[in-house]
C-alpha cells in the first residue's frame, strides 16, 4: 500500500551484475517509496545481498542504474541518507555498546542522543558493557540502533530478525514501523516469511538474480491463483457422503478438506451452507506467503 | 572530524586490549637490558655511555619497531571484514582514506608512547650512570623519531597486507613473512651479493643505494651516519660514508607516503 504523494527514495533500473562470467543479477527494476516497507525475498544466493551491496555502492554493477534520492550509490549524499544493517553483524569485542554507537554517531555527524537510542532498542542496561559479553540478539539490537541514527531516508536491513527471539522480533518490527511512519523507505531482505507477511506493504521475490514478483500480497495471491483450502467439520456419519458430494477428501474421522480455486470459493461456500446441520464448522485457509513464495520462486522462467 | 571518530574508537580499543601497556613494557624491557649489557666497551672507545646505549638500541629498534607495527596493523582491515562490520563501516560517510588515517593515527600514537617511554627511560638510565653529552642526547632524540617513522612504514605495509589477505589468519602470516624479508633476508641477500661480487661494480656503486632503499636499513644508516661516535661503535661507518647525507632520511620519509598509497590502493579495491 503506497501512501499518497510518496516519492521514490530508491530507484533501481535494469541492474546487471556479473561475478566472473556468471550473471548474478539480471536487469533488476525496483523502486521503494518514502514510508514504504518492501520485503525482498529469495533463497540463499538469489542475489539479495548482492543487490543491497550494489545499493550501498560497495560493489559496482555492470549495467543499469541506481539512484538514492537522486544520488549515485556510494556518493557522500547517498551514504548520508542510507542506513544499513548487515546480516549477523558483529562489532569490535573490546568496545562497549555505547562507545561503538558513539563512533557511528560521530561518523554520521548526527549528534544524536546515543543513550536514548540504546534505551529504545532495549540495551539500556547493557550499554556500558563490552560487546563481547553481548548475546547474538543484543548485537543485532545494537546494529538496529545504528540504523536509527540520523533519520535515514533509506534503510536496508539484511535478515534483521536472524538470531532474535519472538519478543525481540515484535520489538524490531515495531521500530521498523516507526521508521516507515517517519518517512523512511525500508527494504527488508528476509527468509522469515510469516513475519514479513503482516509487516510489509509490498513484496518482491528474487530467483537466481531475476525479479519474479513485485506487488502487494493480495495482488500476488490473485495473480498466482493459488487454491483456497476449506476444512469442514461434520457430525461424523455423513463425512464420506459430503466428501463425495463436494469432491473433497476425508481426513481424520469427521473432517473433510476441499481445495478450490479462488474464484469458485463463494459458490463452494454457498453449496456447503445449503447442506444443513451435518456441517458443524468451517475453516478457511487462504494461500499463505509461503505458498506464494514457493509458487513464484520455483516456477519456470516467465516469458 | 570523521578521522577523529575512528581515531577515538581505535584508541579505546588499544587501551582496552592493553596494547599500549604491552608495547611500552616490551620496549622498556629490551631497551633497558640492551643499554646495560652494551655498556662494557665504554672505556675503550672513549665515548659516553648514552652513545653506546643508542647504538645498541638502534640495532634493537630495527627488529622491534617493524614487529610491533605489524602486530598492531595486520588485523586493521581484515579483522573488521571477518566480523562483518567492514561493509557497515563503509556504508557510513567516512571515505576509505579517512578510515585508514584514523586507524593509522591511533596506532602511531600507541607506538610513539612505547618508543618515547622505552628509549627515554633506557637513555635516562645510561645518562645517569655513564654520562651524556649534547651529541648523545640528540642521537637519542633522533633514535626515537626515526623509530616512530620506521613504525609508520610498517603500519602502512601491515594495512596493505590486511586489505589484500582473505582473512585475519592469512594477514598474520603475510605480515610475519614481510617482517622476515625486510629485516632479515634483505640484508642476508645483500651480504651474499657483496661476497660474490667481491669489490666489483655492485659493491662499489650499487650496493649502498640498494641498501638504503630498504626502510629498515635506511633507519640504521640515518642513525649511524648522523652521529660519528654511534657509527664508531656500530662499525657501519663504511656503508654510511659512501652515500650522500640525504639518502637515508629521504628513504625513510618517503616510505610512509608510499606505504599509505599502497594501503589505500589495496583497500580501495577490496569488496567487503
Amino acid at each position: 500500500m503506497t501512501k499518497t504523494g510518496a516519492f521514490p527514495v530508491l530507484e533501481i533500473k535494469g541492474l546487471d551484475k556479473f561475478r566472473g562470467k556468471t550473471q548474478v543479477l539480471h536487469g533488476i527494476d525496483l523502486c521503494v517509496n518514502a514510508g514504504e516497507r518492501l520485503a525482498l525475498l529469495g533463497h540463499n544466493g538469489a542475489g539479495k545481498s548482492t543487490l543491497i551491496k550494489a545499493v550501498l555502492g560497495l560493489i559496482q554493477a555492470e549495467g543499469g542504474s541506481i539512484q538514492i534520492c537522486g544520488a549515485r550509490p556510494g556518493s557522500a549524499a547517498a551514504r548520508a541518507d542510507t542506513a544499513f544493517l548487515p546480516e549477523a553483524v558483529s562489532f569490535h569485542p573490546a568496545l562497549t555498546g555505547q562507545e561503538q554507537l558513539t563512533m557511528f554517531d560521530r561518523l554520521m555527524g548526527a549528534g544524536g542522543d546515543v543513550s536514548a537510542l540504546l534505551q529504545r532498542v532495549g540495551l539500556g542496561d547493557a550499554m556500558q558493557r563490552r560487546i563481547d559479553t553481548y548475546s547474538k540478539g543484543m548485537r543485532q539490537r545494537l546494529g538496529l540502533a545504528q540504523v536509527l541514527l540520523g533519520r535515514p531516508k533509506l534503510a536496508l536491513l539484511d535478515e534483521p530478525t536472524s538470531g532474535l527471539d519472538p519478543i525481540s522480533r515484535q520489538d524490531l518490527y515495531a521500530i521498523i514501523d516507526e521508521l516507515a511512519a517517519k518517512g523512511t523507505a525500508v527494504l527488508i531482505a528476509s527468509h522469515a516469511l510469516t513475519e514479513v507477511e503482516a509487516r510489509t506493504d509490498r513484496i518482491a521475490i528474487l530467483r537466481q538474480g531475476v525479479k519474479v514478483a513485485d506487488d502487494t500480497l493480495d495482488n500476488l495471491s490473485r495473480k498466482a491463483g493459488l487454491p483456497v483450502k476449506l476444512r469442514l467439520q461434520t457430525t461424523g456419519p455423513d463425512a464420506d457422503q459430503i466428501a463425495r458430494d463436494t469432491g473433497g477428501r476425508r481426513i481424520n474421522g469427521a473432517s473433510v478438506e476441499i481445495i478450490c480455486a479462488p474464484q469458485d470459493k463463494m459458490a463452494e461456500l454457498r453449496r456447503i451452507a445449503s447442506m444443513g446441520d451435518t456441517v458443524l464448522d468451517i475453516d478457511m485457509q487462504p494461500p499463505r506467503l509461503e505458498d506464494l513464495y514457493r509458487y513464484y520462486s520455483t516456477q519456470e522462467e516467465q516469458g | 572530524m570523521r578521522i577523529l571518530a575512528i581515531y577515538r574508537a581505535e584508541m579505546l580499543i588499544l587501551r582496552r586490549n592493553l596494547w599500549i601497556v604491552m608495547a611500552t613494557l616490551i620496549m622498556l624491557a629490551f631497551a633497558l637490558a640492551l643499554s646495560f649489557a652494551g655498556s662494557a666497551p665504554t672505556g675503550t672507545l672513549g665515548v659516553d655511555m648514552l652513545t653506546v646505549s643508542v647504538a645498541s638500541m638502534t640495532t634493537l629498534s630495527v627488529y622491534l619497531a617493524p614487529l610491533l607495527a605489524l602486530m598492531m596493523g595486520f588485523d586493521a582491515i581484515s579483522g573488521d571484514r571477518d566480523r562483518g562490520s567492514l561493509a557497515l563501516l563503509l556504508s557510513y560517510p567516512a571515505g576509505r582514506a579517512e578510515i585508514l588515517s584514523g586507524k593509522f593515527l591511533a596506532h602511531l600514537t600507541a607506538l610513539s608512547i612505547a618508543m618515547i617511554i622505552g628509549f627515554g627511560a633506557a637513555g635516562a638510565c645510561a645518562a645517569w650512570f655513564g654520562g651524556a653529552g649534547t651529541e648523545s642526547l640528540i642521537a637519542l632524540a633522533r633514535l626515537v623519531l626515526t623509530s616512530i617513522l620506521l613504525g609508520a612504514v610498517f603500519l602502512m605495509l601491515g594495512y596493505c597486507l590486511s586489505a589484500l589477505a582473505g582473512s585475519t589468519t592469512a594477514a598474520a602470516g603475510l605480515s610475519a613473512g614481510l617482517w622476515l624479508v625486510f629485516v632479515v633476508l634483505y640484508d642476508l641477500a645483500l651480504l651474499g651479493a657483496v661476497v660474490m661480487d667481491s669489490e666489483g661494480i655492485f659493491t662499489q656503486q650499487l650496493f649502498p643505494w640498494v641498501m638504503v632503499a630498504n626502510p629498515a636499513d635506511a633507519f640504521r644508516l640515518w642513525n649511524i651516519a648522523a652521529s660519528e661516535s654511534v657509527a664508531l661503535t656500530s662499525g657501519m661507518a663504511g656503508a654510511a660514508a659512501s652515500l650522500p647525507a640525504w639518502a637515508a632520511p629521504l628513504s625513510l620519509l618517503l616510505w610512509p607516503v608510499l606505504g599509505f598509497a599502497l594501503a589505500r590502493t589495496a583497500f580501495q579495491r577490496l569488496e567487503p
